[in-house]
């Protein structure tokens, strides 16, 4: 029996392998023949111009990962905060509740690109002394009000899906609602949300790309000055590599977080 | 447990008590007073508003009208601390609801540790000594989705115990479980009525109340329609309406 499931398993791999060749190599053969690919790989793929741009892009790409690291650690907790403020009961936190939802309209509905070049040209301009001029900073601040925005509304979402059976639990014991939030409700409410939060990371790597706008130079700026002196695009492709490299361990990463979570908590329900 | 007279002012008084729910006025004007180490179950159809009488006493709903008194205070006074006063009051939900993301031995602390400020280890000690009393000590670590149902209803009355109340409210503790689990907690509830705690028991374990219960209150449409000593009210009740539910409770072979 399970001898011949073995033999089962082996077939299915080999299967498997050679119906992905096929695949693949039929697609490679069909594009290698296409008309126009050799101007296609010529512009978009040129070995010699990924090897000359690579470097620079690289160097440059670590101005995205630290505008990225900076932004979401600020992010993080100013959301959380901007959600437990949106959630206030009672009558004396009314303002608190507006502002927090006034707050979320306004930065979910503007464009990141608008935020971004009203603080990132228009601070600097304003030549108050003590405000910083890096444009990177100001990049920083505009992913940062934008984001929280968002980051805001799915700790929202998640700290609204534990029910409110569980904030009774809590509170009959004699913890206060910021007790309550803090060790029954916020817990539950963040490892729910871990996969759409996930997913806003990742749309706020790819942003940060729009601080080159500004003039940091970040990947996206590099790429447009190699394009300005190549006139090739192979640059572009570097770029959109890194940012991939660095999105699908992501992915990865957070399956394994909520993968782990599962196990802990359903595993035994057999037992 | 005996019927004599008791010293000192009752646990739990209410007096007058109503709640509505929007139109639905779910307690209309609710009178009862439960004596210091006696077992008050309320008996009723669903709906009758025990759950309602219970989350009232422990301030998780407001109440409309009229007063209750819990060890002397007036609990429903304006400006009266709820945290403080449900630090002395433990309740117990139909549903359990521990907590998912926190052990058994969290479960039990969390109260302790945050609401009376006991150090971690006291509050772990005491916790420790209330699992192994009950039988659950080899599960302090577990997460509530691997114990029976029956286990964690135990648990859930072992957390609200660990705040050491003076006053515990069971809302139809044994009502999400199956069959076979009825026993063991009811064999806890037992327990602590032994060991003299003042519980007010929502329940429709028939059979149980009249065991257990130093007075049987009969809830219908919001009101205490009738009370007494479980042996009146299960075998002679005066009211139409309580022997028209009894019947049926007969009938349905609960009694």
């Amino acid at each position: 029996m399970s001898a011949r499931r073995r033999g089962e398993g082996r077939r299915g791999v080999v299967i498997a392998l050679v119906s992905t060749v096929v695949v693949f190599a039929g697609l490679g053969f069909a594009i290698a023949n296409a008309p126009g690919w050799p101007e296609i790989h010529r512009q978009f793929f040129d070995w010699a111009e990924f090897r000359s741009t690579f470097p620079e892009i690289l160097s440059a790409f670590w101005l995205n990962v630290k505008i990225f690291c900076i932004s979401e650690a600020l992010i993080l907790p100013l959301a959380l905060l901007l959600a437990v403020v949106r959630g206030l009961p009672g009558p004396v936190f009314f303002p608190a509740r507006l502002l927090a939802i006034a707050y979320t309209d306004f930065f979910r509905g503007v464009p990141t690109i608008i935020v971004i070049t009203l603080l990132g040209f228009g601070a600097p301009a304003l030549g108050l002394s003590g405000i910083p001029t890096s444009t990177t900073f100001w990049g920083i601040v505009a992913l940062v009000l934008v984001y929280t925005a968002y980051v805001s509304e799915v700790y929202r979402a998640g700290i609204e899906s534990v029910h409110p059976s569980q904030a009774s639990a809590a509170r009959s014991l004699g913890l206060t609602h910021g007790q309550s939030m803090l060790y029954v409700i916020v817990p539950q409410a963040v490892r729910r949300v871990i996969p759409p939060l996930l997913n806003d990371f990742i749309g706020l790597q790819k942003d940060t790309a729009l601080v080159g706008v500004l003039g940091s130079i970040e990947a996206f700026k590099q790429t447009q000055i190699d394009q300005a002196a190549s006139f090739n695009f192979t640059s572009g492709l570097v770029a959109a590599l890194l940012f991939v490299a660095i999105t699908i361990p992501l992915a990865r990463f957070t399956d394994w977080l909520v993968a782990r979570d599962r196990r802990r908590q359903l595993a035994g329900a057999a037992a | 447990m005996t019927d004599g007279a008791v010293a000192g002012p009752p646990a739990l008084v209410l007096e007058g008590v109503h709640k509505s729910f929007g139109r639905t006025e779910v307690l209309r004007g609710v009178d009862l007073a439960v004596e210091e180490h006696h077992v008050v179950c309320l008996i009723g159809a669903s709906g009758s508003g025990k759950s309602t009488l219970l989350r009232c006493v422990n301030l998780l709903e407001p109440i409309d009208e009229g007063r209750i008194v819990v060890g002397g205070v007036d609990i429903t006074a304006p400006g009266v601390d709820v945290n403080a006063v449900r630090k002395g009051i433990g309740i117990v939900f139909q549903a359990f609801n521990l907590f998912p993301h926190m052990s058994v031995l969290s479960n039990v602390t969390l109260g302790p540790r945050k609401a009376l400020d006991l150090p971690r280890a006291q509050a772990e000690a005491e916790a420790l000594e209330l699992l192994g009393r009950f039988g659950l000590a080899d599960r302090r670590d577990d997460y509530p989705d691997r114990l029976s149902g029956g286990q964690q209803q135990r648990v859930a009355i072992l957390r609200a115990l660990a705040m050491r109340p003076k006053l515990m409210l069971l809302d139809e503790v044994t009502s999400a479980l199956d069959p076979e689990l009825v026993s063991e907690v009811l064999q806890l509830i037992r327990e602590l009525a032994d060991g003299g705690m003042t519980m007010v028991v929502a329940t429709h374990e028939m059979s149980f109340a009249r065991d257990i219960a130093n007075r049987v209150c009969f809830l219908d449409g919001g009101a205490i329609l009738e009370e007494g000593p479980p042996e009146q009210i299960f075998t002679e009740p005066r009211e139409p309406r309580t022997q028209q539910f009894l019947a049926r409770i007969v009938a349905a072979g609960r009694l």
